[in-house]
């Protein structure tokens, strides 16, 4: 791979500054603020229409924001224009120039900063996407997988500082879309730029990404590395948008050191991290496979549930609904004021099995649980944004989808 | 096509598909059929009557026969050669004006008007809702002497103070150039307004100057309304005989006025004949020429 044409500086973050862009009254992007590592593999992560494309097109130059800035190191690109930025897009839709060879669509950028000698570095960019011996085909020739990979390598050919995926691998099913997404991460390693990978599929930024910024109507709701975003979602949002979540609201009884104890409809469980005085109203989440179904005499012989960390935050309830996937069963268990609870079960053997209608008591150990931002403030939030939410419902995500 | 692993596959049907029931593969004959028979009766036919004229000889008074002579044709050349020539001087100007005003404004229409957009189209076709002659001499009174247009053109001094624009070939190809203007202007739009913008976007994204896009981007992409606009505007031009007529003068004749005259006031049939199979002849050859040089054949 050659050096990158006229880089006198070293890795520059990219920075966006308090960007906001409005189209008319709609505010598509609001007051984000993002510091992206020079050479990591960010996401955005959102569903559609949360302002993922424009904050890309911002980035680069394809739109002015309304306000705030676009950084690259110290250096202000905000109005640069898009030909004379060292960022490259690889567009939702392709956009390849139909009259166009292959060769000719790879090379297009090189060609416009003057490169001559451009047969050999288009071949094994071609090679690198698996596309030797397509260089003479025209775009409308190919199929949306083989497209999609052009659009990469048209991109990725002029070694921008920054590379922008507008949902790339939109198009492709689902075994190519897997195989893409390895040799993309991989392709990044290997080059060293900066990709900002715009996505709404929440694996398929947990598979690539270095960092996630989960984005919502305009904003971004929690930044992260994928880890951090499953084990410690601060939003019910993230924590429905990535994978499903038990979300119960409460109030604080008593901070005990570093963990708080927090009252559910007269159920006291501990929750990690200090939330504020006696009385004041807390949210708390866990993942369904970290939870537990077991028969209540089971579970609570006597005070053996408090000697016990792995049943120390229990709740009972009763099997509405088992649905068995063959890798895991899935248990709904409705509270005792009616809220569903979900339940995974890996099938490893060895758990007493429990059937609808038994009942049961959800447990888990305390560390598994994440402090959530307080409903109420949530729900004034959404209440003011304009733009629409995904359908989540509050509680949990229906389960299995 | 190559067996690649990830091409979609352009097997042969597969054996047991069942075969086109017969009425079913009569289907496109009897769509074809209307357009034969008009072709057949009102070209076909035709061209035959005129070939075969174009090979009598004889004189008005005694009466044409049909000889099979070819002798008529090498006089044709000789003595009409030059209007022949003036005529496609006159048309190939004509549509390179009209490409150079309707390309700017079949862009703007296509990218720039949103809205306006229809409003802008109607406007385009809006002369065709008066008639070919009644245009044209309308014209002749934009151009008269004593018009503004001239007035203007001495007061800025493009027009020496006696000089005129009516009956001088400026006006002919004017004349020309504002007739077939929609025929441009149309095929242009029609293959601009096919185009992605968002292929502009990725051009720019790409390091390429709005200039550079352009040349790499828009204008191969409008190729194929650039030739077809060409054509339909320097095809018919070139046979015109209305704008010389009116806006020029009768040393300035185009073949269009020769082969008028020649069958219409002379009642020379074979001459006018073959007439006009050397002008088919020659803009056909042109026009193969032409599409063979921008390459637009696997565009159209
Ligand atoms: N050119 C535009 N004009 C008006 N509204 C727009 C335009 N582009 C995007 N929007 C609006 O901005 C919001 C965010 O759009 P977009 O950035 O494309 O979302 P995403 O890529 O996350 O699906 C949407 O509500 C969309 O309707
Ligand atoms: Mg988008």
């Amino acid at each position: 791979m050659p050096e990158r044409a006229g880089q006198q500086h070293g890795p520059r973050d990219l920075r966006l500054v308090g960007l906001r862009k409005a189209f008319g009254s709609a505010v598509a992007v609001d007051d984000l603020s993002l510091t992206i590592p020079a050479g990591s593999f960010f996401a955005l992560l959102g569903p559609s229409g949360c302002g993922k494309t424009t904050t890309l097109r911002m980035v680069a130059g394809l739109e002015i924001p309304t306000a705030g800035q676009v950084l690259l190191g110290d250096e202000d690109i905000t109005r640069r224009r898009p030909y004379e930025r060292p960022v490259n897009t690889v567009f939702q839709s392709y956009a390849l120039f139909p009259h166009l060879s292959v060769e000719e669509n790879v090379a297009f950028g090189l060609r416009r900063r003057g490169r001559k000698d451009v047969k050999g570095v288009v071949a094994e960019m071609l090679a690198l996407v698996e596309l030797a011996g397509f260089g003479r085909r025209r775009p409308g020739q190919l199929s949306g997988g083989q497209q999609q990979r052009v659009a990469v390598a048209r991109a990725l050919i002029n070694e921008p500082e920054v590379l922008l995926l507008d949902e790339p691998l939109g198009a492709l099913d689902l075994k190519l879309r897997r195989q893409m997404q390895l040799e993309l991460k991989r392709i990044q390693t290997s080059v060293g730029s900066t990709f900002v990978h715009v996505t709404h599929d929440q694996e398929e930024a947990m598979t690539m990404a270095d960092t996630i910024a989960v984005m919502n109507a305009g904003l971004v709701e929690q930044l992260g590395s994928p880890r951090e975003l499953y084990e410690r979602p601060a939003s019910r949002y993230v924590a429905n948008f990535l994978g499903q979540s038990n979300c119960l609201d409460g109030s604080v009884v008593a901070t005990q050191g570093d963990e708080t104890l927090v009252e559910v409809h007269g159920v006291r469980l501990l929750v990690p991290g200090r939330l504020g005085p006696p009385g004041s109203p807390a949210s708390l989440g866990v993942r369904p496979e970290k939870a537990r179904a077991l028969p209540w005499d089971a579970a609570l012989p006597a005070d053996s549930a408090v000697r016990d960390p792995a049943l120390r935050n229990a709740i009972p309830g009763t099997v509405t609904d088992v649905s068995f996937t063959g890798l895991s069963t899935q248990y709904v268990v409705r509270t005792a004021w009616g809220e569903d609870l979900g339940v995974f079960s890996q099938n490893a053997g060895g758990e007493a099995p429990v059937l609808r209608g038994d009942t049961v008591v959800v447990a888990w150990r305390p560390e598994h649980t994440f402090p959530l931002a307080p409903a109420s403030v949530v729900a004034e939030e959404a209440a003011e944004q304009p733009l629409p939410r995904p359908a989540v419902p509050p509680t949990m995500a229906p389960l299995g989808s | 096509m190559t067996a690649v692993r990830t091409a979609p596959v352009t097997a042969t049907p597969p054996a047991d598909q069942p075969p086109v029931p017969p009425d079913r593969r009569r289907v496109p004959y009897l769509l074809l059929l209307p357009g034969l028979l008009w072709l057949a009766v009102f070209f076909v036919v035709p061209l035959f009557t005129l070939v075969s004229t174009s090979l009598q000889t004889g004189s008005l008074e005694e009466g044409y026969a049909l000889t099979f002579s070819w002798s008529t044709y090498g006089g044709v050349w000789t003595t009409y050669g030059r209007q022949l020539l003036r005529s496609f001087c006159y048309a190939g100007s004509a549509t390179v004006l009209a490409l150079l005003i309707g390309y700017p404004l079949a862009y703007a229409i296509a990218f720039k008007a949103q809205r306006w957009r229809n409003v802008m189209l109607v406007l385009v076709v809006a002369p065709f809702f008066t008639s070919f002659l009644l245009r044209t001499l309308a014209w002749k009174i934009v151009l008269a002497d004593d018009g503004w247009v001239v007035g203007t053109l001495q007061a800025v001094g493009l027009v020496s103070d006696t000089g005129r624009l009516l009956a001088t070939p400026a006006a002919v190809v004017l004349g020309l150039t504002y007739n077939f203007l929609p025929f441009m202007v149309l095929p242009l739009y029609a293959s601009l307004e096919k185009m992605d913008p968002l292929l502009l976007e990725a051009a720019s994204d790409l390091h390429a100057t709005p200039m550079t896009a352009f040349r790499t981007v828009t204008w191969p992409l409008s190729l194929p309304g650039v030739v077809a606009g060409t054509l339909l505007t320097f095809i018919p031009a070139a046979g015109d005989y209305v704008n010389v007529q009116f806006l020029g003068t009768p040393t300035s004749q185009m073949i269009g006025n020769v082969i008028e005259s020649r069958f219409l006031t002379v009642l020379d049939y074979p001459a006018a004949a073959a007439l006009s199979i050397t002008v088919m002849a020659a803009v056909l050859v042109l026009v193969l020429a032409y599409v063979r040089r921008v390459g637009a054949r696997e565009l159209l």
